[in-house]
């Protein structure tokens, strides 16, 4: 059993932060794991990008070939659709419904979504709003992670809540539960409760 | 056994130097190397050891350090990018004449793509220039544990030895199964004269660093580092044989192509005999390596002239960029498995300036300037301000090398470019731009230098920089005339007294300097979470008593 992800968004909307917490949840369940990650100047509000491969099986390769990525899951809708010749067949995207405007030829907002919704398998979520409704407005990624949990698939969502507890522990008690229920409320969402 | 650690290729290094009795690591920030720097920097067995690990100057003085430890008998490394090889390349290449006492690891990491440099220059030509081992792992746990090979290899046989990382090694996670860690070097300087390069000696030097080449390739073939793997049967690419180097066997091993055999190299000098059997049961090579057709030109030499080889030279892979699944999916004949076309509602988002960054400030201030001046060009550099040749600034006229904003604005103020202007980040001076500054300063050059100084090496995330405190001294020591060595706090709000003194040090027919300086935005986020982390924990230690 194999999953292959492309983590992706805007420099600074916290994808490493996704990425670390999947990472961890899945070595803590025993699974084989490649992470390539973009670091330097990339990552001044330019878009960035993380492939994520989690296997029972050893993984070769570092980067996913086109047509290979399970998921997409993005914090941007347009960032979703940069790499989209990645997604295979039957692969899904979960993504931010609200654009981050910083590019002065940014898409037309409603082709934008058309585009997206022409897509089989979108899931889209107001993250922003849905963290802040939590008291969390940092907290828009673990929404995020929180809708793609039963995607994921190959790593539980109780590893993955358990994964945020340590990850964030060492920043306080506090902001460990804001993370987790942000996470929570995501996969609410997306169970469509 | 010790548990498995989830690590970056660049962590893997630091952890295996660390685990090889580390006593050194010498570096200038870079990507995608600096994180090697940084997990010594904070990892607590590093620090308990009392490992060196602070920053340096640049690449040269780096290395220069390093050789120095390894002179003392201890184990060093220095780190670098691609592009700081051809900073340090004079130690570097002398290195190989004096031989090492302790062991000394030149730890490259190179950049296919350019994800974040300047050019794409392949390390390994310096490695065989200089006539010294190399090695170039292909995942983390072979990162991690061809730093204790290497460090042994230097010291068995006195030679630096390389160490080439790529990108996509450097900045990918994988677990690393550790060892013990082994204790470190005593001290004990060599007294050997082969350390004086004087003609004379370096002459004799440089003949026992070619009398070390037969054992250096017989070390390689004997390697398990390098190995020929059987192939696989099946339809297609009748003959075929592979070479894959470094990090390209992934890519092959994912593709999974019928062929006659593989050739897996992650040690040079190149296993020749491992080559030339697979050439013989093949009737064609493709070489897969990540960077420049260095293998594919040597391979020629081995194999012969007239034997088909296949590489980037060819076009069965790209001639530039790094290798992907797809790409190297292509030249062994696998069908793309691409479901989707490119979308439609989709444009580029290049990196930019932070909101609120000083660089900004800077330039909106420049630019205001240099309108009224038609022959007016500004020389860039290298650092986050290197931005500030995209739009909405588009100020910059060159960013080339560290340094090299200060030395073409005199070189373009000799031609008669007026106003000459030179824009260099704090670090990238102190790297770099001291000794061109020196050069205008004597040619009484009429240039106007902005150092804008954030602090900290910004680009690289946040590092220490070499000079902070010290650049007006630095300058006036030089031999500015003090009184054009002009400081300003580059806010929106002081735009028009930022301009005010770019039109006088402009006037000034002479080599002036303005140092816009504000702490870089990301620091100061990081510095203000850090003291409140401080502050919070005084609190709560002070409720305990």
């Amino acid at each position: 059993m194999k999953k292959d992800i492309i983590l992706c968004g805007v420099g600074g909307q916290g994808i490493l932060s996704i990425a670390t917490v999947i990472g961890q949840a899945a070595t803590s369940s025993g699974l084989h794991l490649k992470q390539a990650e973009v670091h330097g100047m990339s990552q001044r509000g330019g878009d960035v990008e993380s492939d994520l491969r989690l296997s029972t099986q050893e993984i070769a390769s570092d980067l996913i070939a086109e047509g290979g990525a399970d998921l997409i899951i993005s914090m941007e809708p347009m960032e979703a659709l940069r790499y989209l010749r990645f997604l295979s067949p039957d692969g899904a995207i979960i993504t931010a419904s609200e654009p981050f405007v910083n590019i002065p030829n940014y898409p037309d907002r409603d082709a934008l979504t058309g585009e997206l919704s022409s897509l089989p398998n979108v899931t889209k979520g107001d993250i922003a709003a849905l963290a802040q409704s939590v008291g969390n407005p940092k907290g828009a990624n673990m929404v995020l992670l929180g809708m793609a949990a039963s995607s994921i698939g190959i790593v539980s969502e109780s590893d993955l809540r358990d994964a945020i507890g340590s990850i964030f522990s060492a920043k306080g008690e506090k902001v460990v539960a804001l993370n987790q229920a942000s996470f929570d409320l995501g996969v609410k969402v997306s169970k469509g409760e | 056994m010790k548990d498995k650690r989830l690590l970056l290729g660049d962590e893997a290094i630091a952890l295996g130097a660390r685990d090889s009795g580390l006593s050194g690591v010498y570096a200038y920030p870079g990507t995608p190397s600096t994180e090697i720097t940084e997990f010594i920097q904070n990892d607590p067995l590093c620090i308990q050891r009392g490992i060196h690990s602070r920053w340096c100057t640049n690449e040269k003085t780096a290395m220069e350090a390093a050789l120095g430890m390894s002179y003392a008998g201890k184990r060093a490394m220095v780190c670098m990018k691609h592009v700081g090889m051809n900073v340090c390349a004079d130690p570097f290449v002398n290195s190989a004449l004096t031989g090492v006492n302790g062991g000394l690891i030149v730890l490259v990491a190179d950049d296919p793509s350019m994800h974040s440099s300047q050019n794409e220059q392949d390390s390994r030509y310096y490695a065989s220039f200089a006539m010294i081992p190399l090695f170039e792992p292909s995942n983390q746990q072979e990162a991690y544990d061809m730093v204790g090979e290497a460090f042994a290899l230097s010291e068995k046989y006195s030679t630096p030895v390389m160490i080439r990382m790529v990108t996509r090694l450097a900045h990918s996670r994988a677990e690393v199964l550790p060892r013990e860690t082994a204790p470190q070097n005593a001290l004990s300087p060599s007294s050997d004269m082969g350390w004086v390069l004087l003609p004379a000696i370096a002459r004799r030097q440089y003949l026992k660093l070619i009398d070390k080449q037969p054992a250096f390739l017989s070390a390689s073939e004997s390697s398990p580092c390098n190995a020929i793997l059987p192939g696989r049967e099946g339809e297609g690419n009748e003959g075929l044989g592979i070479v894959a180097c470094g990090i390209g066997i992934n890519y092959v091993n994912e593709a999974s192509p019928a062929c006659t055999g593989i050739v897996k190299v992650s040690r040079y000098p190149l296993p020749v005999q491992m080559i030339r059997d697979l050439g013989s049961r093949s009737s064609r090579i493709l070489v897969v390596e990540d960077g420049q057709p260095f293998v594919e030109h040597e391979i020629k030499a081995i194999l012969g002239a007239d034997y088909p080889v296949l590489g980037r030279l060819t076009g069965d892979l790209p001639r530039t960029g790094e290798l992907n699944p797809d790409n190297v999916g292509a030249a062994v004949g696998r069908p793309s498995s691409r479901a989707f076309p490119d979308a439609l509602n989709m444009a580029p988002r290049p990196p930019q300036l932070c909101p609120g960054c000083g660089h900004r400030d800077v330039y909106a201030a420049l630019n205001e300037v240099a309108a009224s001046y038609p022959g007016a060009r500004i020389f860039g550099d290298i650092g986050c301000y290197t931005l500030g040749a995209l739009p909405p600034y588009r100020s910059l006229s060159s960013c080339v090398d560290m340094g090299a904003s200060i030395t073409m604005a005199k070189g373009a103020a000799d031609a008669g470019v007026f106003p000459a202007i030179a824009v260099i980040g704090d670090s990238t001076f102190t790297h770099s731009g001291m000794t061109g500054l020196l050069d205008a300063v004597n040619g009484n050059a009429n240039i106007t230098v902005i150092i804008s100084d954030n602090l900290t090496t910004a680009m690289t995330g946040g590092q220490d920089s070499a000079g902070t405190s010290k650049y007006e001294g630095i300058c006036i020591g030089l031999g500015v005339d003090p009184a054009h060595v002009r400081v300003v706090v580059p806010t929106p709000a002081k735009i028009p007294e930022i301009t005010g003194i770019i039109r006088e040090e402009i006037q000034y027919k002479g080599v002036s300097v303005i140092i816009p300086r504000r702490e870089c935005i990301q620091s100061a986020r990081r510095h203000a979470s850090a003291r409140a982390k401080a502050a919070a924990a005084a609190k709560t230690k002070d409720g305990e008593k």
